[in-house]
């Protein structure tokens, strides 16, 4: 194990997780809105939306990332469509997690009963404050856990956005294997850099579904 | 520039080349798959078992494996383990043995969540009327796990399937890979032929997952109560 060969590169790899973190938290953001408001369509059953938004969450689901990234980017400028790698990452990422986070949405809004729905109109309150102060924050408890275990996925899954050539983890670890053949050394590195970037995640996701086991109060 | 390049797809045996690369990743995941099913029933298993030290060797393998991009797994068998213990092994087989280190970890996880939600008074009813231990796993907790089991690993076939087009990256020829011979080998003739060529197998892949997540959903449902 060559120390010296290790801190001369950290700096490259804290440049790489800077660039997946910031992906990634786009990526999520975005695939957050997206799924809000497909499971929002499913919610309310609007009449097309609702077909366009199963064949959505279909196609998504069945699809590998990296295959939708190559569509994405090698595919695509063939029509006359160019995106920039960056771009076509967090499209992608945002493609596939926004099924990921509809689904994870709309069992926790069917999750909520019918009489909560009921008794809240029953006792005057209208529909938008029923969905505000009842069934959202209800929902979104019960949607915590599913939510950060997609995060989690999909920071996993910006791995593959060496492929469009994207200078992130993957990319410099294989770099410096083909550069200066210190596998061990790069993929030690590499792995460190994953727990570092994913540990927190994962520590907070099981902090956060502990805590929020109480709003399911009664069940 | 008018056809955007389709005709490759139906020229000479493209498209069954196409096909035999995908045949080359459902080989390899339902292998891992086969294999994680039953490592994975064994793992869940002895997860339920109260044993600081299983559980604590048990909780770190879950947690490494499932923490670790699978691409992180994949340099690291193909990459690390010939460099560092002078194992060659070719890409096919280190995505398999990959996947079902991974898929072990995922089933396990899944057959333990499903031993565990059987509540104690299952038991302890079978044992009130007379049923001998053999007789309570084989007639009552079994099939009930199985009910919970069965659409769970079902969707982790597909995740798998899915997960498998990473062995991309670490050399193996599968659809992918071929898909860019083609591409390059028609580059002069047919410029464009990326977008159908990757659309192809946008869709292979789609119908080959697709069945699969319908059958877990209805089995889901159909198995509810």
């Amino acid at each position: 194990m060559d120390i010296g060969f290790i801190t001369k590169y950290v700096p490259l790899y804290i440049e790489a997780a800077k660039l997946t973190l910031r992906l990634g938290v786009i990526g999520i953001l975005l695939s957050l809105a997206v799924g809000l408001v497909c499971s929002l369509a499913l919610y309310y059953r609007v009449p097309v939306l609702r077909r366009l938004v199963s064949a959505y969450i279909e196609l998504s689901r069945n699809t590998p990332l990296l295959v939708q990234l190559f569509f994405l980017y090698f595919g695509l400028p063939k029509v006359g469509i160019r995106i920039s790698s960056e771009a076509c990452a967090i499209i992608g990422l945002a493609f596939l997690g926004g099924s990921y986070m509809a689904e994870t949405f709309r069992s926790g809004l069917e999750a909520i009963e019918k009489s909560q729905m009921e008794s809240a109109l029953s006792v005057g309150l209208t529909h938008a404050q029923v969905m505000r102060y009842v069934i959202f924050p209800q929902a979104l408890a019960i949607s915590v856990p599913g939510l950060c275990a997609n995060m989690i996925f999909l920071i996993k899954e910006t791995s593959v956005f060496s492929v469009v050539a994207l200078p992130d983890l993957m990319y410099v670890a294989k770099d410096l294997i083909g550069l200066y053949y210190k596998t061990d050394e790069a993929l030690l590195m590499l792995v460190i850099a994953y727990l570092i970037l994913l540990l927190p995640i994962s520590i907070l996701a099981a902090v956060l579904e502990r805590r929020l086991r109480y709003a399911g109060f009664g069940n | 520039m008018q056809d955007l390049g389709i005709r490759v797809l139906f020229m000479g045996n493209n498209f069954i080349r196409l096909l035999g690369g995908l045949w080359i990743t459902l080989k390899i995941s339902l292998l891992a798959v086969a294999l994680s099913v039953v490592l994975g029933t064994l793992l869940g298993v002895v997860m339920t078992i109260k044993h600081p030290v299983i559980k604590a060797i048990t909780k770190f393998y879950l947690e490494f494996i499932r923490i670790m991009p699978q691409l992180v797994l994949l340099f690291l068998v193909y990459f690390g383990l010939t460099k560092s213990f002078g194992i060659n092994l070719s890409g096919q087989v280190s995505a398999v043995i990959v996947f079902t280190l991974w898929g072990t970890a995922e089933m396990g996880d899944l057959v333990r969540g499903a031993l565990i939600s059987i509540p104690a008074h299952q038991y302890e009813s079978g044992a009130a009327l007379g049923l001998t231990k053999g007789q309570i796993f084989l007639y009552i907790v079994i099939p009930q796990t199985l009910r919970r089991l069965i659409p769970l690993a079902i969707n982790l076939t597909t995740r798998m399937i899915k997960t498998t087009s990473l062995i991309v990256m670490i050399g193996v020829v599968e659809v992918l890979k071929v898909a860019q011979q083609i591409i390059e080998a028609n580059r002069y003739t047919v410029p464009d032929a990326a977008l159908w060529i990757y659309g192809t197998i946008f869709f292979l892949y789609f119908l080959a997952c697709w069945p699969i997540s319908l059958l877990a959903s209805w089995l889901e449902k159909r198995w509810k109560n």
